[in-house]
């Protein structure tokens, strides 16, 4: 898994690839809990298009920036999901809890 | 095939998995579901098994088992993972989806195991000789024949 961090104005885009897995899931996580709760980000949008799989400790992390957000009053977006990773999600239940965009235009839309 | 308890193993048991269950007729759909059920018993050796140390021992095995039924053959793939480490309590796995509590109620774990039961066609786990031992079956969807795992 590779993350890079784009930041624009208020927004910070991390932009994910790679399998997300036991190995790496909790510095996914580090990284968006670091920008809610250490830098105050207002919206956290995480860009899943070169992301090929995705496994339980990764929904994990997702879940945890997400509460991150709603405790912070913040918004937690998502876009560029593939098949498989739109499959996990939806078998956790969770889809419907987050903001999820079909690309990065549409997520950055006021 | 043997393994080590280290998270790095996981990405090459899903590659191996892959090319199998694309060997043997597997949806992308199903592929895909049979590679995460694997991956989450990995992950539940690894994590809680053995506690996240990364040197013990894990094997897995693949293999295809032919069963006559309803007056037709079916052939599923059965994987057994085996460990030595600690026993597993299976109070404490609880399988259940995130969905039945509100957003900061919700917790995680059990999601693995959810996804293993949901994903397989039967799973079962004893306790032997002092190992773990974790059978899982995929029905295949009918086929001319299937290549020997």
């Amino acid at each position: 898994m590779q993350i890079a961090i784009r930041k624009l104005d208020q927004i910070t885009i991390v932009d994910v690839s790679g399998d997300i897995d036991l190995s790496n899931s909790p510095e996914l996580r580090k990284v968006i809990l670091h920008e809610f709760r250490e830098l105050r980000i207002p919206r956290v949008v995480l860009n899943l298009s070169g992301v090929r799989y995705i496994d339980s400790s990764g929904v994990a992390s997702l879940l945890e920036g997400l509460k991150a957000s709603r405790d912070l009053k913040s918004r937690f977006m998502m876009y560029g999901l593939n098949a498989k990773v739109t499959q996990v999600l939806q078998l956790s239940k969770l889809l419907t809890f987050f903001e999820i965009f079909e690309n990065e235009e549409q997520a950055l839309k006021p | 095939m043997e393994l080590r308890s280290n998270p790095e193993v996981l990405c090459v048991v899903r590659s191996a998995l892959s090319r199998l269950a694309e060997l043997l007729g597997l949806s992308d759909s199903d592929c895909h579901l049979v590679i995460l059920a694997v991956d989450e018993a990995l992950t539940n050796i690894i994590r809680h098994a053995y506690r996240g140390q990364r040197e013990r021992y894990i094997e897995a095995t693949f293999r295809l088992l032919q069963a006559a039924s309803k007056g037709s053959s079916q052939t599923s793939l059965e994987i057994v993972l085996l460990d030595d480490g600690a026993p597993v309590d299976l109070e404490k796995l609880r399988p259940r989806p995130l969905q039945e509590l509100p957003i900061e109620a919700l917790r995680p774990g059990g999601l693995g195991l959810y996804f293993i039961r949901k994903n397989m066609d039967k799973v079962e786990f004893r306790r032997r000789d002092g190992r773990n031992q974790l059978r899982l079956l995929k029905v295949l969807p009918p086929a001319e024949s299937h290549q020997a795992s």
